[in-house]
């Protein structure tokens, strides 16, 4: 119990600093809220107008204290560019990054996992060394760039979906799905590369250990050792490096949005961030933060189920 | 193994550079043929179909569907569909009667009188009142009692002093404005939108006068309008128009290229020249006064024989050919070309490119071998960028170092813009459809003067020029405020950029404004 009492007091402490953070790069930024929305045309006294009644005009203390306060009770404002409520904003484009992640990860689980496998009974074969000639080079591959390669093979040439393309999941579901597989593929290839090699080494590691040997001459067969015995204790170091990617991913493949036009989280960072839009900026870092930290929560979690050596009392 | 890998990266490196380079250069040679000039959208030339719905890209967010609190000119140009002022601009730059029938402007330039249009309504049904053109005007004047500090109050409506309602000898409702200060041009700022007063939920559900009625607005994605069957004036082809937001320009190009969209207006010459098959480019100004702008407050750009020297070394020809394939008009005054009854032409060629001229300034300003300076460009207009980059070259002719320094826009406006913490820099600068708009900027006073320009004589006649009544005078003063900051060199004038708008060819009646807006009132799917 007071294993979760500390680990929730490190996360509060953690998401507080990085919403400080955030407000004092905004402050050190040049320009703000009242002067984007404005513009060139903007005479001095609609600046100071507009910046009264966003709040600008008040001491950093007071914005600063008047945000934590709201975002504590889950409030996070209005937005200063579509004069709407943040909360309201993000949660419009959460179906995007969401459905995107999820996918994403369905695919680098589904994919990597038999890979991986298969490259470890195949050592030093020929599918072995295929399968790692092209992880190591889809590795080095950045999703955006697949995601323009895509868009151009699949979108432009194939004609096997529209470029830019997006529907809600309420109105289209089965649209909404073909829209989200190519920027996911785009999303999970070079993690898949990357899992399958972790996976791979790390089932060679277990392979080498004397537990194995001891199954063997108990007459286990290689995948009964395999499956029973090594994966288990493989996915360990898989397990932290899932995390990682999910964290990744859910916190939004900015720059693939970004390619794929879709509506989502990190499209909204971006946008925000050009026109100032601090309450926007902050719920998204908010956001983004709670994702990496409750998922790397959850990955304690599940260590302690797959290796009791780390079961905490 | 490693080393395979790399291989096999280069290897799909360049697979995928020339599966790039080979989709260009396909493009690039059917595409010719496949230009059409501007067309001339009243004249409908084909059987145009009633009906029908189009998607039209844009790469800009809306910031507020409130008429009188957006700001964005990517806002405007949206909602343009969906509202009217008292009058509104035609395509030549002319103001037609509106939401009023007629008006009238007293000789002295202190009274304007409108009679009100019978017969309009507003999207929710309601018939256009006195009332509701006062509650609007008065809003956008600031002269409401309760002041609404997102409205952006149009400074030029200042000089408003009482706004109205009556009825007039044969009983028709006017709405009457009467000035503290005389000024004749108070006609281009009253396309201002006339809105229902007290309707408190414009920012989210606009409700207009307009050819088309708001359907719904989802941030990021898409604005949904539809015919508005009440409409007063001609009404409107298309059944629905859908203008979808992208990201960028490239995004949009893609899907574009896909045939996702119908009309997109916002093509560089490059992706003009890649476009095939389904579209027409059409072509036009964008309305903008692109410039190297000077701080006058800074050294040695206080100098005019430097400033002149500059205005030398450019070679505007050579900008045009480098970043817009020859397209656009030089100008050489702060005015837009299209802008025609007030554009002064002779002014255009005063600095004519001359390096050995340019030399001879700057030795005589006491820089025989050139100094070093600074260009402050926005970084999100790629147009500018390249622009700048041009310029940079040309001013290494004449022993001036240049380097460009990009910022964001955010910055550029706060600490370049308002701060006016630069040397140079480039942009575009766009206006509302009055002359005075245009350069009001350059009289010293003006809190928008972000170059620090300053004579006695500009600001003059340009007082002059605001109160004159008589219209051949009046063009006469304007052009020769041009030409005084022609001759001080207070920027130098680049050009009034072409743009370029992709029309599906489905479609017809693409029509240009000398203003930022889009249309689609005009648009019919053609038979």
């Amino acid at each position: 119990m007071r294993y979760y009492v500390k680990k929730i007091i490190s996360l509060i402490m953690v998401l507080f600093l990085i919403m400080l953070l955030t407000f004092i790069a905004f402050q050190v930024i040049p320009g703000d809220g009242a002067v984007t929305r404005l513009g060139v045309d903007a005479t001095p006294e609609a600046i100071e107008a507009l910046r009264e009644s966003l709040g600008l005009n008040r001491s950093l203390p007071a914005r600063f204290f008047s945000f934590l306060g709201g975002a504590v009770r889950g409030d996070f404002g209005m937005s200063y560019h579509y004069s709407k409520p943040v909360g309201e904003l993000l949660a419009a484009r959460l179906p995007a990054t969401i459905g995107l992640a999820a996918l994403a990860i369905l695919l680098i689980v589904a994919v990597s996992v038999p890979l991986g496998l298969l490259c470890s009974r195949r050592e030093k074969g020929v599918i072995d060394r295929t399968i790692t000639m092209v992880t190591q080079t889809l590795m080095a591959v950045p999703a955006f760039f697949l995601g323009i390669i895509i868009t151009l093979i699949f979108g432009r040439i194939l004609r096997w979906f529209s470029p830019g393309g997006y529907v809600s999941p309420g109105e289209d579901f089965f649209g909404y799905l073909s829209y989200m597989l190519f920027p996911a593929i785009s999303v999970a290839i070079p993690k898949i590369a990357m899992t399958v090699k972790f996976l791979k080494t790390s089932v060679l590691r277990e392979l080498k250990l004397d537990y194995v040997r001891t199954a063997r001459s108990k007459g286990n067969t290689e995948r009964a050792i395999l499956w029973g015995h090594v994966l288990k204790n493989a996915l360990i170091p898989v397990i932290t490096f899932m995390g990682m990617v999910v964290a990744d991913v859910l916190a939004g493949s900015i720059v693939v949005e970004q390619v794929f036009n879709l509506p989502g989280v990190g499209r909204l960072l971006i946008t925000a961030i050009s026109n100032r839009d601090y309450p926007v900026v902050e719920a998204v870092v908010v956001y983004i933060a709670s994702v990496v930290l409750i998922v790397n929560f959850i990955v304690d979690l599940l260590y302690q189920k797959v290796d009791p050596r780390v079961r905490i009392e | 193994m490693k080393k395979h890998g790399k291989i096999l990266l280069a290897l799909l490196l360049i697979l995928g550079i020339s599966v790039f380079a080979g989709g260009c250069g396909k493009d690039e040679d059917s595409s010719d043929g496949q230009k059409t000039e501007g067309t001339d959208g009243d004249t409908v030339t084909d059987n145009p179909v009633a009906g029908g719905e189009i998607i039209v890209g844009i790469t800009q967010d809306l910031d507020s569907l409130d008429p009188h609190k957006a700001h964005a000119a990517g806002t405007l140009e949206v909602i343009f569909n969906l509202f009217d002022g008292l009058v509104k601009p035609d395509k030549d730059g002319n103001l037609v009667p509106a939401v009023a029938s007629d008006v009238a402007i007293s000789e002295d330039g202190m009274t304007y009188t409108f009679t009100l249009r019978e017969g309009v309504t507003f999207h929710n049904g309601a018939p256009v009142t006195a009332e509701d053109v006062v509650y609007s005007l008065k809003r956008s004047a600031g002269l409401l009692e309760t002041v609404d500090p997102e409205v952006i109050v149009t400074s030029a409506l200042s000089c408003i002093s009482d706004i109205t309602a009556s009825k007039d000898a044969s009983g028709k409702d006017i709405i009457v404005l009467s000035l503290s200060s005389a000024n004749t041009e108070l006609l281009g700022y009253l396309t201002s939108a006339i809105i229902p007063k007290d309707y408190n939920n414009q920012a989210n559900s606009p409700v207009g006068t307009g050819p088309f009625k708001f359907i719904s607005y989802t941030p990021l994605q898409s604005f949904v309008m539809e015919r508005y069957v009440d409409y007063y004036g001609t009404a409107p082809y298309l059944d629905k128009v859908t203008f979808k937001i992208y990201a960028d320009t490239n995004t949009a190009f893609l899907e574009l290229q896909g045939g996702g969209i119908d009309i997109f207006p916002y093509l560089t010459s490059e992706q003009a020249k890649q476009l095939t098959d389904n579209y027409n480019i059409e072509n036009g100004t964008a309305n903008l006064v692109q410039a190297l702008f000077l701080n006058q407050a800074k050294k040695p750009f206080d100098d005019v024989r430097v400033r002149q020297a500059l205005c030398y070394a450019i070679d505007r020809q050579q900008i045009l050919d480098m970043v817009a394939d020859g397209k656009g008009t030089i100008i050489g005054s702060n005015m837009f070309a299209g802008f025609a009854k007030y554009f002064n032409k002779d002014v255009v060629n005063m600095y004519s490119h001359d390096t050995a001229k340019a030399k001879e300034l700057l030795a005589d300003a006491g820089y025989p071998d050139g100094f070093e300076m600074t260009i402050t460009v926005p970084s999100n207009y790629q147009f500018h960028v390249d622009t700048a980059q041009v310029i940079v070259e040309q001013l290494k002719e004449v022993g001036i170092t240049a380097k460009i320094e990009l910022v964001e826009w955010g910055s550029w406006l706060e600490n370049t813009y308002r701060g006016r913490q630069y040397e140079t820099t480039v942009v575009g600068l766009d206006a509302n459809l009055a002359p005075s708009d245009v350069l009001k900027r350059y009289r010293s006073t003006a809190s928008s003067n972000f170059v620090g320009y300053a004579n006695d004589e500009f600001d003059r006649i340009f007082e002059l020029a605001v109160a004159e009544t008589d219209d051949a005078k009046k063009v006469e003063y304007y052009k020769q405020l041009q030409e005084i900051l022609a001759q001080d060199a207070a920027s130098v004038y680049i050009q009034d950029p072409a743009s370029y708008v992709a029309v599906s060819k489905k479609l017809s009646g693409y029509t240009f404004y000398p203003l930022y807006v889009q249309d689609m009132s005009k648009i019919y799917f053609v038979k």
